[in-house]
């Protein structure tokens, strides 16, 4: 039935009659890319739900489970912007642990403690500022620069503490990692964590959709070429994008700061791109860029949550638990693939 | 004589819209038969259907040789010896011509393939069509040209004895063409038979034994060779005479109009060098010449998307020098590229989006908040004004046909309320009923003072709209007809600047 839709688009007839038969199939794809994934939520959920005997929806789980997407979410949304330009960033798990070192080295000096979360945004921007002039002024393919900042921030990261773990049991802004808002006393809270990372998708989303970057970034995803020669400044957006995740690994790095009261340059953000990408993925953002949206990428993040908290709650052991995600991963990508095939891009 | 082919009651149904209705072709061994139709007549689909990638409706005869035969897959028209040349060449770049040959059907024994066996094989068919490469060339090396000839070879390779060949000279170089001309008799002399797509009318009278035309998915006829002619052929295609397809209602006053661009002496380096013109207001110039001869290289120099290496400017009399595309559209001059897919249009975005993708910063609140009010009162009136058809202005463009999407593309356009309009083949793959519509909307804005420069390598179209044409050949400026130059804007007198024969004398 997809097939169909380009089948009528070549097709000689162009009278507003005939176009309504396309309309249905194409609103069915689109609204399956945005909303696509929020049933397997759902379902995902309930599965474990009953698997751990009620265990999952208490009010405690639920904010467990918020808490552990939340940094996951953050990195996420920076994805997206890379990701529906057409790129990838594979650093920022790498720029996460340089901002959580330098963070922590900061915030380790007496005067200048309370400005420890500028450091962590401001080396977090900076890789990712770098990652873009790269990318857009050498116009070095995305997935090779950000491959080599993936290791070579890392060694940063390490070089940053002397290769050892930074401790500050009193750091400033400790309640960002810990605390939690009571909506309902005793009962419901939300951690600040996920307060933040809702946050960053909301923000995220009135870019993309409401201002003219956003419908920038969407255009250079879309069609490079064409956004050239509509006067966008195409360099400019990829520099912004690439900046916007490394900002984004920034506030992750805080985020992981105030909730461990530590950092390690060797440990910290280990493989957190790929949870990231996965997110971004699941949530029916196209990997050539152009479309998707930053709800989908919520949606994601939190499949990826309930399946680490749900698999821990029922017991299934560590090892499992890779395959499982692995599995998860792959069967997003075929429905990217499925995806592609409705679009109206042939 | 018997027909090799003979399609008949051939329809095909997409989704409730009939590409097809009971289209007929017939055969016959040894002959050029072009195919001819707007786009969007159905060529395509019943070519589709004869190669397998579609499966027409229930009913449809197909006979080769007299016998029936079932075409579901490429393969079982494969077999029935039908080879298809698309515009886009099916050939792997990155292999050799021999490999390219075999693709799919190499010759092996227990998995090892036999590179010499197949070498030698394809020899002697490249021998046959005198090709000045081996089996061992790599595609990616050759000349479109070339290309082609690999293709063709391929097809004789696989015993095919129906060739269709869809618009293959697009991309060809005149002296191409001619070679391509007499493979193409070689093959018809050794009984080959031949279904040959094209626009140019030039081509299909040269070349074509008998025409068969297609419009809206129905048969309109046959024509044998004697009856071919470019007039005969345009009415049966366009369903009415020729002359009601242009309208030129504004009447340019060459001696007062402003001067609104003037270019001297540009060069890019590379594609062209010296180019100089003048556009004045409320004047619709064309700019003729053959493929390849720098036409749209000049329009996107002009347009600061590709650097200039020499040359002044000027834009409304003060000096225009653009670094890039925004440059250009802050001083009101814009430009439709040639390739709405490739550069022009985001497929997957709206139609409102796609007209508004210039002016989203100028209307945006605090220069980033989108105004989407503004937006979307901007596509109701280019929906309106344009006549797009589109069930509404959220719906993506990539599902539009060629023509409305072009409307679109221009809408984009219309919107910065440009002082000098570029259109680089503006009704390339459109149907006809939208040509007419953009002619019209051509002249309106010539009317209103906007200075066009059109683009076009059909020539009864520049003709039709254009007030003046220049010429370019090989990267310069050759010459002026129409206008004030006295030369009389004919076929003949552009072809004779595109080419470089004789300067045409002044009538």
């Amino acid at each position: 039935m997809l097939h169909g839709i380009e089948n009528v688009v070549a097709s000689p007839a162009d009278n507003p009659a005939r176009s309504d038969h396309k309309t249905q199939p194409q609103k069915l794809s689109s609204l399956f890319g945005t909303l696509g994934m929020l049933p397997v939520l759902a379902l995902v959920a309930i599965g474990f739900h009953l698997l751990s005997g009620g265990r999952f929806f208490s009010g405690q789980n639920i904010s467990i489970v918020f808490q552990q997407a939340s940094v996951n979410t953050v990195l996420a949304a920076g994805m997206t912007f890379v990701i529906l330009t057409g790129g990838i960033d594979l650093s920022v798990g790498s720029i996460l642990a340089a901002a959580a070192m330098a963070g922590l080295i900061v915030s380790n000096v007496p005067e200048l403690s309370y400005l420890w979360i500028f450091a962590a945004l401001f080396v977090g921007v900076g890789f990712g500022v770098a990652n873009g002039v790269l990318i857009a002024g050498m116009r070095l393919p995305p997935f090779i620069v950000t491959l080599g900042s993936l290791t070579a921030v890392r060694g940063i990261a390490r070089l940053m503490g002397g290769d050892t773990t930074i401790f500050n049991a009193e750091i400033p802004y400790a309640v960002i990692g810990n605390g939690s808002l009571p909506i309902i006393p005793g009962i419901f809270s939300v951690p600040w964590l996920a307060i933040v990372a809702l946050t960053v998708i909301l923000v995220s989303w009135f870019v993309l959709k409401r201002t003219v970057l956003g419908t920038h970034i969407y255009s250079v995803g879309g069609n490079e070429a064409a956004a050239r020669l509509s006067g966008i400044k195409v360099p400019f957006i990829y520099l912004i994008v690439y900046g916007i995740s490394g900002l984004l690994s920034g506030l992750a790095a805080i985020m992981l700061a105030t909730r461990l009261y530590a950092a390690n340059g060797l440990q910290l953000g280990q493989a957190y791109e790929l949870d990231a990408i996965a997110a971004v993925i699941l949530g029916g953002t196209s990997f050539v860029g152009g479309i998707g949206s930053i709800w989908g990428t919520l949606i994601g993040a939190l499949i990826i949550a309930v399946l680490s908290n749900g698999l821990v709650l029922i017991g299934v052991s560590d090892i499992w638990q890779y395959v499982i995600k692995g599995l998860v991963i792959i069967g997003a990508v075929a429905l990217d693939h499925f995806r592609q095939k409705g679009s109206a891009r042939t | 004589m018997q027909p090799i082919l003979e399609m008949s009651n051939v329809s095909k149904t997409f989704v409730g819209v009939k590409a097809l209705t009971d289209v007929k072709l017939t055969l016959y061994p040894g002959e050029v038969h072009a195919l001819m139709g707007e786009n969007g007549a159905g060529k395509s689909t019943l070519m589709k259907v004869l190669s397998g990638a579609y499966r027409p409706d229930p009913g449809a005869r197909i006979l080769i040789d007299g016998q029936p035969v079932s075409i579901t897959d490429p393969i079982s028209s494969k077999a029935a010896g039908v080879s298809i040349i698309y515009q886009e060449l099916s050939l792997s770049p990155n292999l050799t011509v021999a490999q390219n040959m075999y693709l799919g059907r190499e010759l092996h024994s227990y998995g090892i393939v036999n590179r010499d066996r197949m070498l030698k094989d394809v020899e002697s068919i490249l021998g046959r069509l005198g090709a000045q490469f081996t089996g061992s060339t790599i595609v990616g090396t050759l000349s479109i040209a070339n290309r082609q000839l690999v293709e063709i070879a391929r097809a004789l390779h696989a015993q095919c004895r129906i060739l269709v060949m869809d618009e293959p000279t697009t991309a060809l170089s005149s002296r191409e063409t001619e070679g391509l001309f007499s493979m193409i008799r070689q093959l018809r002399s050794e009984g080959m038979a031949i279904v040959y797509i094209s626009h140019r009318m030039d081509e299909v009278y040269e070349l074509s034994d008998r025409v068969s035309v297609l419009r809206d998915g129905h048969y309109v006829g046959t024509l044998d060779h004697q009856q071919i002619s470019p007039d005969a052929i345009v009415r049966m295609m366009v369903g009415r005479e020729l002359s009601s397809l242009y309208t030129k209602v504004h009447t340019p006053d060459f001696s007062r109009a402003k001067l609104i661009l003037d270019v001297r002496d540009l060069s890019d380096g590379t594609r062209f060098r010296n180019c100089s013109l003048k556009l004045h207001a409320g004047e619709v110039v064309g700019l003729a010449g053959l493929v390849g001869a720098g036409r749209s290289e000049l329009a996107q120099t002009i347009y600061g998307f590709r650097p200039r290496t020499t040359g002044t400017m000027t834009l409304n009399g003060s000096d225009f020098n653009p670094r890039s595309p925004q440059n250009s559209l802050d001083r009101g001059l814009a430009y439709l590229t040639e390739d709405r897919r490739d550069n022009g249009l985001f497929l997957d975005m709206s139609c409102r989006d796609n007209t508004n993708t210039a002016v989203l910063k100028r209307d945006a609140r605090w220069g980033f908040v989108l105004n989407r009010r503004k937006a979307e009162q901007r596509a109701h009136n280019a929906i309106k004004e344009l006549s797009v058809r589109v069930p509404g202005s959220a719906y993506p463009v990539g599902g539009l046909s060629g023509g409305n999407q072009q409307k679109v593309l221009l809408s984009r356009w219309l919107e910065i309320e440009p002082r000098v309009l570029i259109l680089d083949e503006p009704t390339r793959g459109v149907d006809i009923g939208a040509k007419s519509e953009i002619y019209k909307i051509i002249d309106t804005l010539a009317q209103k003072g906007v200075a066009i420069l059109v683009i076009s390598s059909e020539l009864p179209e520049i003709i039709g709209i254009a007030d003046r044409i220049i010429v370019m050949r090989e990267g310069a400026i050759t010459g002026e007809v129409g206008g004030r130059t006295g030369i009389k804007p004919t076929q003949e007198n552009i072809m004779t600047l595109a080419t470089g024969a004789a300067a045409p004398a002044v009538a």
